[in-house]
């Protein structure tokens, strides 16, 4: 059976896939890749269905080993990425013969690589998904150095190069769609069209539960408890202390604080890979 | 009382329907299901209840379904059938004392009060498999911990609010203990995982 033994886990590389859905009633978040589309094509360019399980690295990647020889690409967050110490393609098809080291370098912009194998990362599914869920601890653990992961076998070979579509990490400025309420009466009238001023900053207290920002706080003119309600990926939740929280894809099921608006799916793979003091502006728009 | 029930938007894809109370999200939680299940429903990926409110995710056309949810009128939760599950509890949680006097009984009193009753889920947060039941009549509510535990031990009976809810696996908690169950209330190998589903009926029984 093919594997990847890990050499270098770096900050935090989790497994990953498109994550488990049905399940919010019980109290399981979504979890899956934090930039979808990154996945996506990382899973394209080995020639792999979109719901195989790929490696999320943070910030500075990490380094494996393969036991037989296999294709990867890495997508996501553009860094250096070498096969044995010498420099190989980004975003591309790499083939590494069996017993390579494959590293994944440190990004230069954004925050998150993805890091596909042919035929997938194979650890056990739980509950429908490999995706490793930060909040309340379901699938495999992060990658921890010396770690053994199995490979799946490939399913055929890769799709033909072609156009990216990927729009790269936000540089400098992250503009995010936001689809008031359905708590936005919580707040002065006109509170969401003016977090568009870019007065909020990333904070590094950011994870893959939510993306939190620093800035001014919101007023609530609404006094009192909202009782428990369910929360969708993207909600712009505003806890008391004012500062909005982006929820991500680990994010609780249920909350008990104002959502003042919420910022549609495909709208979530830049603030995925937005790092901390990056400013966010959020552009009402209508549902 | 019935209020027609209130659809709110929850950016491109979502609805949260508000009604009057918790009994009323779970009469339309039920209704929801049963629509689902009779296929006059839109296809949907979540439906999420909570204290007031039912979530629909992953809907094609949200403002069409709104528009035609604000015309239901949902019938009262059905007449309960079968038998309630039965979960035995030790009732010997570190904060049983603090209930007794909150309830005004003796410290014994609370494990033949809190297993005369019967619960159902409401719904499911905090963790998977964490159910928020409600039972307790308003005189027995009770307040969180001003200070959470960090650690509160899985299978911890405890209350808070308005709800009786088990700990599913060691986890931080600022709800009162008053015992503890050896019951599984979460296996990702199982299927379902959860023990406690939204609308399951609750008994607790007093083990020795």
């Amino acid at each position: 059976m093919s594997a990847l033994t890990v050499v270098r886990a770096g900050a935090l590389t989790t497994v990953q896939d498109l994550g488990r859905t049905g399940l919010a009633h019980l109290g399981v978040p979504r979890s899956g890749a934090l930039d979808g589309p990154a996945h996506r094509l990382a899973n394209r360019l080995v020639g792999n269905p979109a719901g195989h399980a790929t490696l999320e690295t943070t910030v500075n990647g990490c380094a494996v080993r393969v036991s037989s020889p296999v294709t990867v690409a890495v997508t996501g967050a553009p860094c250096p990425v070498r096969a044995d110490g010498r420099p190989v393609a980004w975003g591309a098809p790499v083939r590494l013969p069996a017993g390579a080291v494959l590293d994944v370098g440190t990004a230069s912009a954004g925050l998150r690589g993805y890091v596909a194998f042919a035929g997938g990362v194979d650890v056990p599914p739980v509950l429908g998904s490999r995706s490793r869920d930060l909040l309340s601890g379901l699938g495999p653990e992060p990658l921890a150095d010396g770690a053994v992961l199995p490979l799946g076998a490939p399913c055929g070979p890769p799709a033909a190069a072609d156009a990216v579509p990927s729009a790269g990490p936000p540089v400098g400025e992250l503009v995010l769609p936001l689809v008031p309420g359905p708590r936005d009466d919580w707040f002065a009238p006109g509170t969401p069209a003016a977090l568009a001023g870019g007065r909020f900053r990333v904070s590094p207290a950011s994870n893959r539960i939510g993306l939190r920002t620093e800035g001014p706080a919101l007023k609530r003119t609404t006094d009192g408890e909202l009782p428990s309600e369910g929360m969708v990926l993207g909600a712009v939740q505003v806890p008391p202390d004012g500062h909005p929280v982006v929820f991500l894809a680990d994010h609780p099921t249920t909350g008990g604080y104002p959502v003042i608006g919420v910022v549609p799916e495909s709208a979530l793979a830049g603030a995925g890979q937005a790092g901390a003091g990056v400013v966010v502006r959020f552009v009402v728009a209508r549902g | 009382m019935s209020t027609a029930p209130r659809p709110l938007r929850v950016g491109p894809h979502a609805l949260l329907i508000e009604v009057a109370d918790t009994a009323a999200a779970q009469a339309l939680h039920a209704e929801l299901l049963r629509r689902r299940e009779a296929g006059a429903l839109p296809p949907v990926s979540e439906i999420v209840p909570a204290a007031r409110t039912v979530l629909l995710d992953g809907l094609a056309d949200p403002p069409a379904l709104a528009a035609e949810i604000a015309t239901w009128t949902v019938p009262p939760l059905p007449p309960a059938e079968g038998e309630p599950l039965v979960v035995g509890v030790r009732y010997d949680g570190a904060d049983l004392a603090e209930v007794a006097e909150l309830w005004q009984v003796a410290e014994e009193e609370v494990a033949r009060v809190h297993s005369a009753l019967e619960f159902r889920v409401a719904f499911c947060g905090f963790a998977p498999g964490f159910g928020y039941l409600t039972g307790l009549p308003e005189e027995l509510h009770v307040p969180r911990r001003a200070t959470p535990r960090t650690s509160v031990p899985a299978g911890s009976v405890a209350l808070a609010g308005a709800y009786t809810g088990v700990y599913p696996r060691s986890s931080p908690g600022g709800w009162l203990l008053i015992g503890r169950t050896d019951a599984v209330m979460w296996d990702a190998g199982r299927d379902p995982a959860a023990l406690l589903v939204p609308g399951r009926r609750v008994r607790f029984e007093v083990l020795p």
